[in-house]
């Protein structure tokens, strides 16, 4: 393969990494799927085709369906309407795949970010202290294990008394 | 005598519809567990907990139907999901008996989601490494989940057994009165030992331990006793179900049934 044709191939996966940073997550839509961390692999074919290959956040998130038409819908407004685009399920997403963009985003939208990682053991100790977002106190409280959606838990502020949605450290 | 190709293939096709009916077993687990959870949705005794039991119930159905599809491939009949959840009898159902058990009261529903999400936590973890990579796949995702669902479900069984005396008899009631379908959980058969053999299942006396010791952490904080064991096996990963599982099929089918393909 020539530099040139590795360039073009580089320039295309970047160009379809944008089209993908504009599709909204539908259940949290200040989210992209890319700061959502759920894009695993945009990589060309050898038949020039692009591959897009996507995680489930939850087994029976029910956004799963509504996010795949929407990838669908700007590939082919974009140009890649021959794209392939495919489910993959290993690694299992976590939300360690939220990205630091996305935790900054979904704090401005009012939403509390994971407080660990899962893969930190401090997970394992019980439930983690969470900074209100409304106004950065540490002195909340769980109200629900679960919440709107499956990504979300409902949580209370004791400093401001807002109530307020957490994603979910899983 | 000498074996021919045709007696050599044999063993295999047994193999493929071993493995075809391991992973329906865990398919239909998850979808009955599923669908009894989702009748608490508008009854549940407060809004955090309706709202608990509709995630639990969306989890479970989203791992049966990748189980499904897994299923359904396997067998290559051209089944899909829907064909194999909303178009099979009874008796072609292979779910835990335990798992079809009616929700009771809220006590009573925590008490089998608890031995079910026990269970599976220890399926899953020993699925994690199957040597069958779709399986093992679905297994880590359905892990991370079933972790949640255990934390929940363990919880409620603590609050409410060290609660107060009324909530206390009713959670050991309903231990006491689950408690026979445990014996199914941990019963090998020949599709069990097939699977384990190949490296695609845990092997089920190895799983037991682990769960053992699980419920008797549980059931300690909760200030509850462990009954004893009766021997009668229940057989509903063999298709022999008690009487609750044909009620609940006949309202999870009945769109399906009355209007066949119907979509969305």
């Amino acid at each position: 393969m020539s530099a040139a044709v590795r360039n073009m191939s580089a320039d295309r996966e970047i160009e379809v990494r944008k089209l993908l940073a504009g599709v909204p997550d539908p259940e949290i839509p200040v989210l992209s799927i890319v700061d959502l961390g759920i894009v695993r692999e945009v990589r060309e074919e050898a038949d020039g085709r692009m591959r897009v290959a996507i995680t489930p956040t939850y087994s029976g998130c029910p956004a799963t369906e509504v996010i795949r038409t929407l990838v669908r819908a700007a590939l082919d407004a974009g140009g890649y309407a021959d794209a392939i685009v495919e489910e993959v399920l290993s690694p299992p997403w976590t939300s360690d795949w939220l990205t630091e963009a996305g935790r900054e985003k979904l704090r401005a939208f009012g939403i509390a970010p994971p407080a660990v990682r899962v893969a930190s053991p401090r997970q394992l100790m019980g439930a983690p202290a969470v900074s209100c977002p409304r106004c950065a106190s540490r002195e909340t409280e769980r109200v629900s294990e679960f919440g709107s959606t499956p990504c979300k838990a409902h949580y209370r502020c004791s400093a401001c008394g807002e109530p307020f949605d957490y994603f979910k450290c899983h | 005598m000498n074996a021919t190709p045709a007696m050599r293939a044999a063993p295999d096709t047994a193999h493929e519809e071993a493995r075809c009916r391991y992973v329906l077993r865990l398919a239909d687990t998850s979808l009955v567990l599923g669908q009894r959870l989702g009748e608490w949705i508008g009854h549940a005794p407060a809004l955090e907990e309706d709202l608990a039991l509709a995630n639990l119930s969306l989890d479970l159905i989203g791992q049966a139907r990748l189980f499904l599809t897994y299923a359904g491939e396997l067998e290559g009949r051209g089944r899909d999901e829907d064909a194999l959840a909303f178009l099979r009898d009874a008796p072609e159902f292979v779910n835990l008996t335990l798992a079809e058990q009616p929700n009771g009261h809220f006590g009573h529903t925590i008490v089998r989601q608890w031995l079910i999400d026990a269970w599976q936590l220890e399926t899953y973890a020993g699925l994690e490494h199957s040597s069958d990579t779709r399986l093992a796949a679905i297994a880590a995702k359905a892990l991370r989940e079933t972790r949640y669902h255990y934390r929940f479900s363990s919880g409620w069984l603590v609050r409410l057994g060290d609660g107060t005396a009324e909530s206390r008899q009713r959670m050991q009631s309903a231990v006491d009165e689950l408690w026979r379908f445990t014996a199914e959980l941990f019963a090998p058969d020949e599709v069990d030992e097939r699977m384990a053999r190949a490296g695609i299942a845990p092997s089920l006396a190895e799983l037991e331990p682990h769960w053992s010791a699980r419920i008797d952490e549980a059931l300690r904080a909760a200030t509850l006793t462990r009954p004893a064991t009766l021997p009668y096996p229940w057989h509903g990963k063999r298709g022999v179900h008690t009487e609750h599982l044909g009620r609940l099929l006949a309202e999870m089918q009945h769109l399906q049934r009355t209007y066949p393909g119907a979509r969305w």
